[in-house]
C-alpha cells in the first residue's frame, strides 16, 4: 500500500491521508484517479489525454510541479504529497483557476498578427534561418502551467507575466510573418515583463517539453534593449 | 513609470554591474598589494592625495554603485515587501543621492 497525502479544500484547506494499492508502472494520475473512483468521489481534479499531450493534469507532486500522467510513483520516492499547482488560485482540491495564467498570454500579446490576407500567396519562411530556428525552439509549449508554478518571481510579483506567456511572445517576435513588432516588445518590457526575470531557470528545469523559457526571456531582454537604445520603445 | 524607463533602468543596472566588476577587482587587488609592506594611513594618503588617476577611478566606482544599488534594491523592495509605486521610487532617489554624497565625501577625503 502507498500512503498518499492529497490537498483538500480551496486556498484554505489541509492535506488528507489516503492508502492506495501499489502497482507496477503506476503514475501519480493513476493514484489520484484511484482515490476519486474508490475512496472519495468528491475529490476534484483535472485530466484529459493521460499521455502527456494536453497538459491539463499538472499538479504539485512532493512540492514540484509535474504532469501527473507522466510521473511514475517510482520516480518520486516513498512519500507522496499531491497538491494543486502553485501560483494559481485554488478552486477546489487539485483544481486551479487558470484564467490569470491565460490572461497574461493575452497581455503579452501572445496572438499572431499577420499582414497577409487569404488572397495573398503563402509566406515562404526558410526553416533553417536563425530567426525561425529560435522561434521553433519554443513553439511546442502546450500551456500546462508547470513553468508558471515553478517560477519564484511569479510568487513574489503577481503582476509578472510569467515564463509561458513570455516564451509565447518570443516565438512571435522571431516569426518573420508577424507584424506586432514594437507593440509586443512594449507589452513584454518592464517590471511585469521580461525584465523581472532573475534567470533562476526553474521554468526550464521543470518544463516537461524541455523548452527553455529562460532563453526566450533573455532573447526578449536583448530585443527590448535594442529597441530602447534605438529610441523606438 | 513608463516601460521605456523601466527597460532603461534594467540596462543601466547591467552596464553599472560591468563597471563594478572591474572596479571591485582593481580595488581588491590594490588592497592586497598595498598591505604587503604594512598598512598605515600615511601610506594610503601618499598614494591617493593629489592623484587625478585615483580620483577618477574611485569617482567612477561611486557613480557605478550609485546607479547599481538603488535599482537592485527597487526589485528587492517590490518582491520581498510588496512596496511598489511612486513612494518607493522617490525613496530610492534619496538613497541614490545619499550613496553619491557619502561615496564622493570619502573619495575627496583621501584626495584633498
Amino acid at each position: 500500500m502507498l500512503r498518499v497525502r492529497v490537498w483538500r479544500g480551496g486556498a484554505e484547506g489541509s492535506f488528507q491521508d489516503f492508502e492506495v494499492p501499489r502497482h507496477p508502472s503506476q503514475t501519480v494520475l493513476d493514484v489520484v484517479t484511484y482515490i476519486q473512483r474508490h475512496l472519495d468521489p468528491t475529490l476534484a481534479y483535472r485530466y484529459a489525454c493521460r499521455v502527456g499531450m494536453c497538459g491539463s493534469c499538472a499538479m504539485m507532486v512532493n512540492g514540484v510541479p509535474r504532469w501527473t500522467c507522466r510521473t511514475h510513483i517510482d520516480k518520486v520516492g516513498e512519500k507522496l504529497e499531491i497538491g494543486p499547482l502553485r501560483n494559481l488560485p485554488v478552486i477546489r482540491d487539485l483544481v486551479t483557476d487558470m484564467r490569470e495564467f491565460f490572461d497574461k498570454w493575452a497581455r503579452a500579446k501572445g496572438e499572431f498578427r499577420g499582414a497577409r490576407t487569404k488572397s495573398d500567396d503563402f509566406a515562404r519562411v526558410q526553416p533553417q534561418s536563425p530567426a525561425r530556428t529560435q522561434a521553433d525552439a519554443g513553439i511546442e509549449c502546450i500551456g500546462c502551467g508547470v513553468c508558471y508554478a515553478a517560477c519564484d518571481v511569479v510568487a513574489w510579483n503577481p503582476q509578472y507575466l510569467g515564463p509561458a506567456a513570455l516564451n509565447r511572445a518570443w516565438t512571435l517576435v522571431k516569426d518573420e510573418r508577424d507584424k506586432a513588432g514594437i507593440e509586443r516588445l512594449r507589452a513584454v518590457a518592464g517590471d511585469a515583463g521580461c525584465h523581472a526575470c532573475h534567470s533562476h531557470v526553474s521554468c526550464t528545469e521543470r518544463c516537461p517539453k524541455h523548452l527553455s523559457p529562460t532563453a526566450a526571456i533573455a532573447g526578449l531582454k536583448r530585443e527590448v534593449s535594442k529597441a530602447v537604445l534605438r529610441g523606438e520603445l | 513609470m513608463s516601460y521605456r524607463t523601466q527597460s532603461l533602468l534594467w540596462l543601466l543596472q547591467r552596464a553599472s554591474a560591468a563597471v563594478l566588476a572591474v572596479c571591485v577587482a582593481v580595488h581588491l587587488f590594490t588592497i592586497v598589494y598595498a598591505v604587503q609592506g604594512g598598512l598605515s594611513a600615511a601610506e594610503i594618503l601618499a598614494r591617493t592625495r593629489g592623484s587625478a588617476g585615483w580620483l577618477a577611478f574611485y569617482s567612477l566606482f561611486v557613480a557605478a554603485a550609485t546607479v547599481h544599488a538603488p535599482i537592485g534594491l527597487r526589485a528587492v523592495l517590490g518582491e520581498w515587501l510588496g512596496w511598489r509605486g511612486r513612494s518607493r521610487d522617490l525613496c530610492l532617489v534619496v538613497f541614490a543621492a545619499l550613496l553619491a554624497w557619502l561615496g564622493m565625501r570619502a573619495v575627496l577625503g583621501v584626495f584633498l
